[in-house]
């Protein structure tokens, strides 16, 4: 149930050669250092680190510069490492903003697409994931979810269909903002997910109780939504200097030393912190190199931002 | 979505403040020079609702109704849907207050007696805001570009419907203020989740409108009675 096929197939890489060209010049230039990388537990598949959410930063609508803005941080981010885009149908015009974008920068076939299911009806769950689906241009998505556990009841069992016939890699489940922790417990421990996305940060750490502990305990990947709390934590963090001992793990700003508490812990996958800027996707991704924190450098790391 | 009330609004927004204003730039661009026809219109409803009288009445009810449909079409479900899945609902809701603005224009009785002195007032003072809230927009920093003109925009819109309803002799025309106020609340829940400055302004002319409303009314029920 449990096993899938490495994603870079001979075919892929050879793919993703032939496609280089049509990425433009800007990805021909030097590369910056890769970011480190996490198994999936289910597949053994590694991805980077520090991925992209698109929640309220690529709902742009149908304004070309907007557009072309959110296609610059897209290139940006696989310029840097990046692969995985996480998105939901909930987000307005996100999906069709992320298919415009990857049609500019010539469609990376590192891409690890991410989306949800969000629809009350489990009926019509397979036409919603095929509309997303069309709006990103892509021919399956990697990671399916199903999203605020929405009918996970219904969905699940379309999503283990539709992994099994091959139309998606990988099946999870989310929910944010700390909710519902108690039904995601359930589900982790009775069902055979693959991914389960949630939020944790700095400040919202609840789930290093046991949620943390329980994807590890299942071989359940984890992506970390709102790392940086929808952009209030480093609000607040940003009005004092960052401490002199962030640079023993090489962080250079607030939102590096955010994001490498959050990728630090053995437990996650990858987190989506989401951007509009270039120079915060680029930021973003340099968080997943370097060095990072051991634990008692993770509990300095709270302690520290609790005593703000 | 599970548990929604747990939810903070903010929580719920779907776009940032700099999406949401584009939104009036780019349809401003679109449709320029429509919003000096627009502006136009306003004056005329002004000097419709300062006369007063049935026939002024009607008129001014069949362009309220006018932008309202325009606003429906053009604004909700043409240019705020894309970044707001229920801007959809909001059309619909848009709509139907034209609808209703229609019905009051053709059938709606009127009443011989006055309009409250204060409730004529503010009514007039809410279409006076109506007319200049393009101002806000260079006033907050946002420039002309992105201002919110009546019968282009849907919250000066609203205001000056809710102005001309309390100026009306409409009978029976209270419930004609409850999508207006509806809207009101609606728009100023979404600039307080942006953390607009100005989210506080339609809630508020909406709040006292409605109370200005049934205060009036409960005045004239009494001196009825008496």
């Amino acid at each position: 149930m449990k096993s899938h096929p490495p994603n870079l197939t001979r075919r892929r890489l050879l793919a993703s050669l032939a496609a280089a060209p049509l990425l433009g010049p800007a990805l021909a230039q030097a590369q910056p250092a890769r970011p480190a990388t996490r198994a999936i537990p289910s597949s053994g598949e590694a991805i980077p680190l520090v991925g992209l959410g698109s929640w309220i930063t690529f709902n742009v609508g149908n304004d070309r510069a907007a557009r072309d803005a959110s296609a610059e941080v897209m290139r940006a981010f696989f310029q840097a490492g990046g692969r995985l885009i996480d998105s939901s149908p909930m987000y307005g015009s996100a999906q069709d903003v992320i298919g415009y974008g990857l049609d500019k920068i010539g469609r990376p076939p590192s891409l690890f697409a991410a989306d949800k299911v969000w629809i009350s009806d489990g009926d019509q769950g397979r036409a919603q994931m095929d509309t997303s689906r069309r709006l990103w241009g892509v021919p399956r998505f990697d990671l399916m979810q199903v999203h605020n556990l929405l009918s996970w009841e219904t969905h699940l069992p379309t999503l283990f269909a539709m992994k099994a016939a091959g139309q998606l890699r990988y099946v999870g489940i989310t929910t944010s903002h700390g909710r519902r922790h108690g039904d995601l417990e359930r589900i982790m421990a009775s069902q055979p997910i693959d991914f389960v996305q949630l939020t944790y940060n700095l400040v919202d750490r609840e789930v290093e109780q046991r949620l943390l502990p329980l994807a590890r305990e299942r071989g359940i990947a984890v992506l970390v939504n709102r790392p940086f709390q929808q952009g209030a934590l480093l609000d607040r963090l940003a009005r004092r200097p960052l401490p002199p001992w962030a640079s023993d793990i090489d962080c250079t700003s607030w939102a590096q030393f955010a994001l490498k508490f959050v990728i630090s812990h053995p437990a996650v996958t990858c987190a989506i912190p989401a951007t509009t800027r270039v120079d915060h996707v680029r930021e973003n991704l340099a968080a997943a190199g370097g060095r990072m924190p051991d634990a008692a450098m993770r509990a300095r790391m709270a302690a520290f931002v609790a005593g703000r | 979505m599970s548990e929604w009330w747990t939810y903070n609004l903010r929580d719920l927004l779907l776009f940032s403040q700099r999406t949401y204003y584009r939104l009036f730039e780019l349809h401003n661009q679109e449709w320029w020079p429509l919003q000096l026809m627009m502006l136009a219109l306003g004056a005329v409803l002004f000097v419709l609702a300062w006369r007063g009288g049935e026939r002024a009445g009607r008129a001014l009810l069949v362009i309220l109704a006018v932008c309202w449909l325009w606003v429906a079409w053009a604004w909700h479900a043409q240019r705020y849907a894309p970044i707001n899945w229920a801007a959809g609902y909001f059309a619909w809701a848009w709509g139907v207050q034209a609808v209703l603005l229609g019905a009051a224009a053709l059938w709606g009785r009127f009443d011989a007696a006055p309009v409250n002195r204060w409730q004529r007032g503010f009514g007039l003072a809410l279409l006076v805001l109506a007319l200049v809230y393009p101002l806000l927009s260079p006033v907050l920093g946002r420039g002309w570009a992105q201002a919110e003109v009546f019968g282009m925009a849907p919250d000066p819109t609203a205001l000056a419907t809710l102005g001309a309803l309390l100026v009306l002799r409409l009978r029976h025309g209270g419930w004609l203020l409850g999508i207006p106020v509806a809207a009101c609340l609606v728009s100023g829940a979404t600039l307080w989740a942006m953390a607009s400055p100005e989210f506080w302004i339609a809630p508020l002319a909406a709040v006292l409108a409605a109370a200005c409303t049934l205060a009036c009314r409960a005045r004239r029920s009494a001196s009825a009675t008496v």
